[in-house]
């Protein structure tokens, strides 16, 4: 069974609907390691070591944050800078990462159909999430497709229940399933992957 | 002679050790088990102490002087002046209802009207030192009946002063004038009446003002010294001085005390002179309980067990059913109103005095006080049981107990942050914590601190946080973490231990001066340590390092990283300080590297840890100059 690190960043975490219940579903999976970004690191000063360490015992990296910005909450792109180092996570001896597999799992606040070049934000998810794409390719990572909760504003408690359940089969499916089985993945999102 | 003495006060010591505990344990209160234990030490028993018994509970009534003088001191004169009605009241009412029925009986049973008005004078009292006490302990002084009970004790102790006067009047024989006053000390006993008014007004108010005006500098002067013994010694003359100062005058020593603690009720050396006397008070109302349990004769009960039994119940069921009657009114409330009227159903110490009084004036004959005095000790030994008597077969009866009303001193929040110390560190923290709705208990022990904070509205309470009682009636039972912000590390130490040991499940966050502090802490097994200074200092340095030119976000992460290593070699020095080789060692190691930290310097690998990320020294040499970066993001600083 593959391991999976949720790197988690979300700064108002006592704010928020979605994020802390999809939390709450997959915290208690024992192949699961919830690395909760804001509390472990409030003043932004990341513990280079540790990270590294954490990512290296896991197969699956997952960056859990709500899509603020086109883009992730600071946390994450500070958490990149600093332990993504050169020479550990790229360049020519950085190989610490090679075959692992990454992914985002968001929150937006915008319904799925703003994410269209027709719609209001005029890219799509996949589009606007290029930058995190390239940077697991730089690791040798294999890049999965986004889980995405969609509408966070108006979702409804029962539809916050059913992704909650939803990300939590799906961590299942990635812990068990072999690396090769993505590579063809052609879904726009994780969600639709069939169980 | 001073071995025998001390041989004496280690049989009541061992006596007191071994028998409250045990009472307490079988939910008997501790007034019965110094009783109790009186019984077992006295002649009847095993004998250890026997004729000075009476000495001692001459000693150990000054307890009972003490106990007034913290009831005073915690009854402030708004609160008494509001107590008014029920003082003079129910007060005056039950002791003169209580008498005339008493020395009815008395009558009833073939004593002269002279001896029996006496006897119903004396018997009509009742016990504070008992009653009190066991009121404080169950945390009841609040409810209607602690009120009524209270303003009865308190009318009780003032009309000792009229019934003293009255009391040679009933003689049938005159006494010899020089006993009488010997036995008093009452240097005015043969002065004329006006003298003696004069010197009675003048002394009261001498009290006053010595307490109003004359104890707060005195108090201010001793406690600067900062000598802790200083400060209780001068408490201790306070309440001495003005026991003997009552005794001359021929007033109650018990209502002189009272007093002088009421006037110093709203000063704000309170707390301080209340903790100080407090244990002094435990220690010698115990010891008068258990001079009352061995000074019972159980040679005179065994020659005439049904007349004194019949006494016994006689005498306190007629006080019960004065106070019924009269405490209706009063309570209106029928379980509060059995309360009051049971509660003060025994006879009280007072009556001890009063009794040898009528035998030196003549007043009694040997006979009927011995078989009084049997009847007076008895009553006192009943009170206990007849609390549990109420408390478990009548009060449930009654339906359900009145909500008890909030104790004058009592600290009611419940609050899950308790702060022990709210000097410069901790008034920090709690402000802070208030700021974000976190209620906070906080606990001082500087009395002006306390005072000067009350006045800005801040809801602080005077105490030595390192006292169980204490820490309860703060709610450690209730709140989640303690605060420890002491300025002494010895007795931050000793509440770690205490919490430790009854409080097990508060998070301890502890403030450290310093190293060796923190060291003592980690020792102690904690792990929220943090030492005072260090953030501060570090705050400087980030500013210092701002001014000669690095930038804000360097120097930030500069001082982060010297803090995680800092943190890091206090505990490694922790564990290994005990053995001062490897103490000495690592910390020269663990200086040099703080040395280096410091040294800003590129060659200097610590310096590259607070740079790593943003570093693209490894970087620029994979990629040769001029070439464009083919597999390299932009480097995120130049």
């Amino acid at each position: 069974m593959a391991r999976i690190l949720i790197q988690f960043a979300h700064p108002a975490l006592e704010k928020s609907r979605v994020n802390r219940r999809l939390i709450a579903a997959v915290e208690s999976l024992d192949f699961v390691t919830v690395n909760d970004l804001y509390e472990q690191y409030p003043d932004f000063d990341i513990n280079v070591q540790r990270e590294q360490e954490l990512l290296l015992a896991h197969e699956v990296v997952v960056l859990h944050h709500p899509f603020y910005w086109y883009s992730s909450p600071a946390m994450i792109k500070q958490w990149e800078d600093l332990v993504l180092e050169h020479g550990w996570a790229y360049g020519r001896t950085g190989n610490a990462l090679a075959g692992k597999r990454m992914l985002n799992a968001i929150t937006t606040g915008g319904r799925q159909d703003a994410y269209q070049e027709t719609g209001a934000n005029r890219f799509t998810i996949q589009q606007l999430l290029a930058p995190f794409e390239q940077t697991a390719r730089l690791c040798q990572m294999q890049y999965l497709p986004p889980f995405v909760v969609h509408g966070s504003l108006r979702i409804t408690d029962a539809e916050i229940d059913a992704a909650a359940i939803r990300y939590r089969e799906l961590l299942t499916l990635l812990s068990m399933g072999q690396t090769t089985d993505y590579a063809s993945l052609q879904a726009p999102f994780l969600n639709d992957l069939a169980n | 002679m001073s071995q025998s003495v001390l041989l004496q006060a280690l049989v009541y010591l061992a006596a007191a050790v071994l028998f409250v505990p045990l009472a307490k344990r079988f939910g008997l209160g501790s007034v019965l088990g110094y009783l109790v234990a009186g019984m077992v030490i006295g002649p009847a028993v095993l004998g250890l102490v026997g004729a000075e018994g009476q000495d001692v509970m001459h000693v150990a009534e000054f307890g009972v002087v003490m106990m007034l003088f913290l009831v005073g001191l915690e009854l402030e004169p708004a609160l008494l002046w509001k107590l008014r009605t029920p003082i003079l009241g129910l007060g005056g009412l039950q002791v003169v209802m209580t008498s005339l029925a008493l020395a009815g009986l008395a009558m009833v049973v073939g004593i002269e009207w002279k001896p029996a008005v006496a006897l119903g004078l004396i018997l009509a009292m009742s016990s504070t030192a008992i009653v009190l006490q066991t009121y404080k302990e169950q945390n009841q002084l609040g409810t209607p009946a602690g009120q009524g009970t209270f303003s009865v004790l308190l009318f009780q102790d003032i009309a000792v002063i009229p019934i003293l006067a009255i009391l040679p009047l009933l003689a049938i024989q005159p006494a010899a004038a020089g006993e009488a006053s010997a036995a008093n000390h009452n240097l005015l006993a043969s002065a004329p009446g006006w003298l003696r008014a004069l010197a009675l007004v003048a002394a009261v108010a001498g009290v006053v003002g010595l307490g109003k005006y004359g104890m707060r500098p005195i108090f201010r002067l001793v406690a600067r010294s900062g000598l802790r013994e200083v400060f209780i010694a001068t408490a201790l003359l306070l309440v001495g001085g003005v026991a003997v100062l009552m005794e001359l005058v021929g007033l109650s020593p018990a209502l002189g005390a009272f007093v002088a603690g009421v006037v110093l009720a709203t000063s704000e050396y309170k707390h301080e002179i209340e903790s100080d006397i407090d244990p002094f008070k435990g220690l010698l109302l115990g010891l008068f309980f258990m001079s009352v349990g061995a000074a019972i004769d159980f040679g005179l009960i065994r020659e005439n067990p049904w007349l004194i039994a019949g006494a016994v119940v006689a005498v306190m069921l007629a006080k019960t059913a004065v106070l019924l009657v009269l405490g209706q009114r009063f309570t209106g409330n029928r379980a509060q109103n059995v309360t009051l009227a049971l509660g003060l159903s025994q006879i009280g110490e007072f009556a001890f005095v009063l009794l040898s009084f009528t035998t030196q004036n003549g007043i009694l004959t040997q006979r009927i006080t011995s078989i009084a005095t049997a009847v007076v000790a008895i009553s006192m030994a009943l009170t206990p049981l007849v609390f549990l008597l109420n408390e478990r077969v009548i009060q449930p009866r009654l339906g359900p107990a009145a909500a008890p009303e909030r104790e004058a001193d009592a600290i009611e929040e419940k609050n899950p942050v308790i702060i022990a110390g709210f000097g410069r560190y901790g008034n920090i923290v709690g402000r802070f914590l208030r700021a974000n709705d976190i209620g906070t208990t906080v606990l001082d022990f500087d009395a002006d601190r306390v005072e000067t904070l009350r006045q800005l509205g801040l809801r602080v309470y005077y105490g030595d946080a390192s006292r169980y009682d204490l820490l309860h009636s703060a709610g450690a039972s209730q709140a989640k973490v303690i605060i420890i912000a002491l300025d002494s590390s010895a007795r931050a130490l000793e509440l770690v231990a205490l919490v430790r040991r009854h409080f097990p499940h508060l998070r301890i966050l502890v403030r450290a001066h310093d190293r060796p502090d923190a060291y003592e802490f980690f020792e102690a097994g904690l792990t929220d340590v943090y030492r005072e200074t260090v953030d501060s200092s570090l705050r400087l340095g980030v500013d210092a390092l701002r001014l000669l030119g690095v930038r804000a976000y360097h120097a930030q992460r500069a001082a982060r990283t010297f803090l995680r290593h800092d943190e890091l070699a206090l505990r490694e020095l922790a564990a290994v300080r005990k053995d001062r080789k490897t103490y000495f060692s690592t910390a020269r190691q663990r200086i040099q590297e703080l040395e280096q930290l410091l040294h800003f310097d590129a060659a200097n690998e610590n310096l590259g840890e607070v740079n790593e990320g943003w570093d693209n020294e490894s970087l620029r040499q994979e990629v040769p100059p001029g070439s464009p970066a083919p597999t390299a993001p932009q480097a995120p600083i130049e």
